[in-house]
């Protein structure tokens, strides 16, 4: 316990309280080069899973051309296993909309967007009030304005251009890229989605200083990141840690001694069976994570896990285009009938190969990562799925 | 207040712009209980957009209801963390409270239940949202409160 606790306090930069007027004010006064300058310097990678370079994305923003930019916090947090988001918005939302509105000046934007999900619908009365005197608060620093949009409900609405679809008023599907919203995304206008975790840290960089943040983590994956640890776990709850760390760390942690398995990354993510956790490091070199880490203990049946998942996709496939929508119905039907015996157990092999299908042509990024967790299950628990 | 006046009155706060259609559906939404045909093609032809692009728009999203459903509606979280903390338990309780399947309204129109996905309470399941509220760590005990709170109220 007072490992953990030791770990936490090396990292925590996301709960702590901080000046943002103040923050605010300063960044301003430098000017949209050195904000970008000290992103970059960070090395911040987008925390909301895919990990793009935060201060390349507003550089971006910044170049493309428009009269009009907007910035959007993407609150849509419907991963299964991730509750970090909730737990920001609800304990430093001062510190969300700061980094938004730090972003709002590198790029030269006078409107921003809290995208919401539905499910957290009662998290918007306190919210919009935070967000209604923010708006007061910096007024005589710079002229930009934040809004509320709330979603209703769908998963894949994280995706940033269904993200923006549905802001237009449309059903939630995922738009072709290129273009990419730091060229055309809101109303067609270059517009910066982030992560809120990403605008946490972006703020906290301004304010620390990017030595601060990028002294931490690994080559590749600078800084901490905020964990949602679930499942079978004596201390379920939100971490934050410092990237980088070993499964083997993690499960020795927060496991209840019997850990089977780690998901990573939610349902799009990777199961690592115990066997691996001594060389898997959750990173971006290793396994990435959105924040959600699941554990399993040896009493959970790995086929109920991959069924749930499936289940999961099935719903929330947009149903755009044909890899994703029929191959997520394929894969949950095709492992039913492998372990009702009426295929096989080598028909397993034949939907890994069409979960390869999905990955190289679905549209989007949900159906791209379907495979992760049905190959990292199928490949390591193959007993439990046929038996 | 009819449904044609509601939608003039939600018009005039958001504007007819078809980035307004959200808001406006997600307000009837809550006011009505559901979005019906009608609702859907006087919103149609006050926006100047196709009833056949509202609807796909309305039926896209699992909290813009079109079917009609109960005063209250009850979502159980059925994801995998709540599943691992047994959530089956807490939809037997409400099924056999209410009387009714996952899916369905009571005969009383008091409450519709569903199963629904990741709520992000996954530390603290099983979990359901009532409505807009949201009720954590549920025992069966906890739930039969609950929704005797919600039956009187």
């Amino acid at each position: 316990m007072d490992k953990l606790k030791k770990l936490q306090e090396k990292v925590n930069m996301i709960f702590t309280k901080c000046d943002h007027q103040a923050v605010l004010k300063k960044s301003v006064g430098e000017g949209p080069e050195q904000i970008l300058k000290k992103l970059m310097a960070s090395s911040l990678r987008g925390r909301g899973g895919a990990g793009f370079y935060t201060g390349l994305k507003w550089k971006f923003a910044k170049e493309a051309q428009g009269n009009k930019k907007y910035v959007i916090c993407n609150a849509d947090e419907g991963e299964p296993g991730t509750f970090k988001d909730r737990a920001i918005l609800e304990q430093v939302p001062e510190k969300v909309l700061l980094g938004m509105a730090i972003c709002a000046c590198a790029i030269s934007s006078d409107e921003g967007y809290i995208y919401l999900r539905g499910e957290y619908n009662y998290l918007k009365r306190k919210l919009q009030a935070v967000v209604d005197k923010f708006n007061n608060d910096i007024k005589s620093i710079m002229d930009f304005n934040v809004k509320i949009f709330s979603g209703s409900g769908a998963y894949v609405c994280g995706e940033e251009t269904s993200l923006i679809e549905s802001m237009e008023g449309k059903r939630g599907e995922p738009r072709n890229k290129p273009p990419y919203p730091v060229v055309s995304g809101y109303l067609g206008k270059p517009t910066v989605i982030n992560n809120v975790e990403t605008f946490v840290y972006a703020g906290m960089i301004m304010a620390l200083g990017p030595q601060k943040f990028s002294a931490l983590g690994t080559g590749d994956s600078k800084g901490g990141k905020v964990f949602s640890v679930s499942g079978d776990t004596p201390i379920p709850g939100i971490y934050e840690l410092e990237l980088g760390m070993t499964l083997e760390e993690f499960a020795e942690l927060f496991g209840d001694g019997d850990t089977k398995a780690v998901q990573v990354g939610g349902a799009s993510g990777f199961c690592v069976p115990r066997k691996n956790f001594k060389d898997t490091i959750i990173a971006f070199e290793g396994i990435p994570t959105g924040g959600s880490m699941m554990l399993f203990n040896s009493s959970r049946s790995m086929y109920n896990v991959l069924h749930n998942y499936l289940d999961f996709f099935c719903e929330e496939s947009c149903g755009q285009c044909t890899p994703c929508r029929t191959g997520c119905q394929q894969l949950k039907k095709g492992i039913e009938a492998v372990k009702s015996k009426s295929k096989t157990p080598g028909y397993l092999g034949q939907l890994q190969k069409m979960s390869k299908t999905m990955q190289i042509a679905c549209k989007c990024g949900l159906g791209q990562s379907v495979p992760n967790s049905f190959n990292s299950i199928v490949e390591n628990f193959r007993e439990e799925i046929i038996f | 207040m009819n449904i044609q006046t509601q939608i003039d009155e939600l018009i005039k706060t958001h504007g007819k712009e078809r980035k307004a259609l959200m808001p406006i559906l997600q307000d009837l939404a809550k006011q009505n209980r559901f979005l019906s045909k009608e609702t859907l093609q006087y919103i149609g032809i006050k926006m100047d957009i196709s009833a056949a692009e509202v609807y796909g728009t309305a039926s896209f999203y699992s909290f813009l209801d079109i079917t009609r459903r109960g005063e209250n509606v009850i979502r159980v979280c059925k994801t995998i963390s709540c599943d691992m903390k047994n959530k089956q338990l807490i939809v037997d309780t409400i099924k056999k409270r209410l009387n009714i399947g996952v899916g369905e309204t009571s005969h009383d129109n008091k409450f519709t239940l569903l199963e629904t996905n990741c709520m992000g309470h996954c530390h603290e399941g099983p979990v359901m949202l009532v409505n807009d509220d949201i009720y954590t760590n549920l025992t069966p005990q906890k739930t039969l409160e609950i929704i005797d709170k919600y039956s009187r109220g």
